[in-house]
């Protein structure tokens, strides 16, 4: 088995100015796992998303993103990166000119020399993924409710079936009922298709639900990770108010304990 | 027997040793799938067709025996499912993970046809019907507009410590201040060129010195005027519609709404107030910058004297013309304002929306300046100054 990780972070540092984010971070990131980072506000996680997605530089240590550091795919082979990872934003980042359709089909049509008859069965297979039909396709994404938004959004990020997929709170936003729904859909999805999933989230449900491994940000490294059993026999004061607190034991019921 | 067997296995060889073949393998009765079915390899050009036509060469019935190291991901599946009419055949071989992907696209099904557009042929007549409603429905609108403003004046002058006046001075400045750079370049370079081409017509008459009815006139009643408006409304009126635009999408608008904040008072009287300030002032710039530029080149092109100049310009120009390019600048400021609100209101919460709306807002302000200039033009003829 194939068991090279797909993200490779060796001791990163970042700063803003004087502001220093992460010091000496290290974490590995294994195919077909669904990594939650989680971490308190300021504590760079959506930081660390941007250093892999290559949109960060760091100032110093690697990031590698399937085997090679990601500043070293220029070009093409940039591009060809590109398809094999699809990311969901927070609030959808939906094209608003283009319809649902036009949406989905964007990655398709940008990868050239795909004829318009397949484009449009894919499209219409990874609408009906999301539980959304031909009808909705024809929607322009301000008719959309906060759901449905992030529905489609899910269905542009998987249009290419990328190898990795991000998700920045894919749950903030949704309804109690809504955010079950999507979990299991994520959670289906990935059982099927095996890709890699490395998400960001406040969500103690979610992270219940979907994560195989939990990440911890704090004190500008990764404090833990490991499964969530483990990572909340830690003694940290962040992990005691975040899992431990009201809402945690809520959450996650007698494992809290 | 033997020498069958050893004949069959040394043709295999010899196939998996040619690359073109490698995707799609056919003996007796069994299709062999080996290579990469994923979308980075079908992106190359003409793949897909390629990829189909070896496909649909199969004939019904056939076994298909599938690689477990291939590449599948599902738009690779979907060629096969597409070529298996959306059902898996009888005798295939898959590995654990291929099947899912083959169940995945079972269980949504064929999907349904998308809804098709309807062709409307009266789409030409039609459009042109909404377009002229669309015209009435804003002229009403900038009305309404114009109403709502009187009375927000009204009640400010009623209440004056009440009035938005931080607001008013912050757009007198980035309506006013900040344009002086560019108001004042455009201005003086119009002077000049006007003023060297006159002076060389003038010149052939021997009636050189009469540059200085000729720039007076044309820059302090009309061109200043008209050149401060074009260059406010594209710089400052699309400012303002952008920005109120933007309002509506991150949903400011709704909140200023909710709190009870009358859009009136605090983004539209404001705007108005300042432009209608600022631009009688930058008229006056602009016409004094073109007026040195054409004094400038004028000295050099007929060698007049700068004193000569100033002493013949009150003479030529008279009072009158500076009040009417003052109350043409305070129209030009009202109005650019009224549009520029107008359509930053009218914006919808989508990127494309707020483009098509700052386009509309600075040809309509400026298509309107022009309008209301000829109409000046006409009602100063009548009144005979």
């Amino acid at each position: 088995m194939n068991q090279a990780p797909v993200i490779d972070i060796e001791d990163l540092t970042t700063a803003f100015g004087t502001h220093v984010v992460h010091e000496h971070l290290n974490l590995k990131i294994m195919p077909r796992e669904i990594l939650a980072l989680v971490g308190g506000s300021g504590s760079g996680k959506t930081t660390l998303l941007n250093h892999i997605l290559g949109l960060q530089q760091a100032r110093a240590g690697l990031v590698k993103v399937f085997g090679r550091p990601i500043e070293s795919y220029r070009g093409k082979e940039r591009l060809a990166l590109t398809r094999r990872w699809g990311m969901l934003f927070q609030s959808g980042a939906l094209f608003s000119a283009l319809t649902v359709f036009d949406n989905v089909a964007l990655p398709l049509r940008e990868v050239r020399y795909l004829p318009e008859g397949l484009i449009r069965e894919v499209v219409l297979m990874r609408l009906a993924w999301v539980g959304l039909t031909a009808q909705d396709a024809a929607l322009m994404p301000s008719d959309l409710s906060g759901g449905m938004v992030k529905r489609v959004a899910l269905a542009r990020a998987l249009s290419l079936d990328p190898e990795l997929l991000f998700l920045d709170e894919p749950t903030a936003g949704l309804d109690p009922q809504r955010s079950d729904e999507f979990v299991a859909l994520i959670k289906a999805l990935h059982e099927q298709l095996g890709f890699t999933v490395i998400m960001v989230t406040h969500d103690l449900d979610t992270i219940r639900d979907l994560a195989t491994r939990v990440a911890v940000l704090a004190q500008k490294q990764v404090l833990v990770e490991g499964t969530i059993t483990e990572v909340m026999q830690v003694k940290h004061p962040f992990i005691d108010a975040f899992f431990h607190g009201q809402r945690g034991v809520r959450a996650l019921g007698a494992t809290a304990t | 027997m033997k020498e069958a067997s050893s004949l069959v296995s040394h043709m295999v060889q010899a196939h998996s040793l040619t690359p073109q073949t490698s995707a799609l393998r056919r003996d007796d009765h069994t299709c062999h799938v080996a290579g990469d079915w994923d979308v980075q390899t079908l992106c190359a050009p003409g793949m897909v067709e390629q990829r189909r036509r070896a496909l649909s060469a199969v004939p019904s019935g056939t076994r298909w025996a599938f690689d477990p190291l291939t590449r599948l991901d599902s738009i690779g599946a979907q060629l096969f499912w597409d070529c298996w009419q959306g059902r898996l055949p009888e005798h295939v071989e898959l590995s654990a993970s291929q099947r899912r992907l083959f169940d995945m696209l079972a269980a949504t099904g064929q999907p349904e046809p998308l809804p098709r557009r309807k062709l409307d042929w009266l789409i030409g007549i039609r459009q042109l019907g909404q377009g002229a409603l669309h015209g009435v429905e804003h002229g009403a609108r900038l009305l309404r507009l114009l109403g709502g403003l009187t009375f927000d004046l009204g009640a400010m002058l009623v209440n004056p410590h009440r009035g938005p006046w931080k607001e008013i001075s912050a757009q007198i400045y980035r309506t006013g201040v900040q344009a002086l750079g560019i108001t004042a370049l455009v201005g003086f370079l119009i002077g000049v060129v006007i003023s060297y081409l006159s002076a060389q017509q003038l010149a052939l008459f021997g009636a050189g010195q009469f540059i200085v009815n000729l720039l007076g006139i044309s820059i302090v009643r009309e061109l200043g005027p008209i050149l401060a408006a074009i260059i406010v409304a594209g710089r400052s009126g699309s400012a303002i519609t952008a920005q109120i635009g933007v309002m509506r999408v991150t949903q400011e608008l709704d909140a200023m709404q909710v709190m009870g904040i009358s859009q009136g008072q605090r983004l539209i009287l404001p705007r108005v107030v300042a432009l209608a300030i600022v631009m009688p002032l930058l008229v006056l710039w602009t016409g004094t910058m073109a007026l040195i530029g054409g004094m400038l080149a004028a000295h050099v092109e007929l060698g007049l004297q700068f004193m000569w100049f100033f002493q013949e310009l009150p003479r030529a120009v008279g009072l009158t013309n500076y009040w009417i390019g003052l109350v043409k600048g305070v129209t030009f400021g009202v109005w650019i304002a009224l549009v520029a609100c107008h359509f930053g209101l009218k914006i919808e919460p989508n990127t494309e929306s707020l483009g098509k709306g700052t386009t509309a807002s600075v040809v309509t302000s400026i298509t309107g300046v022009i309008l209301i200039d000829a109409v000046y033009a006409l009602i100063f003829a009548e009144m005979g100054i």
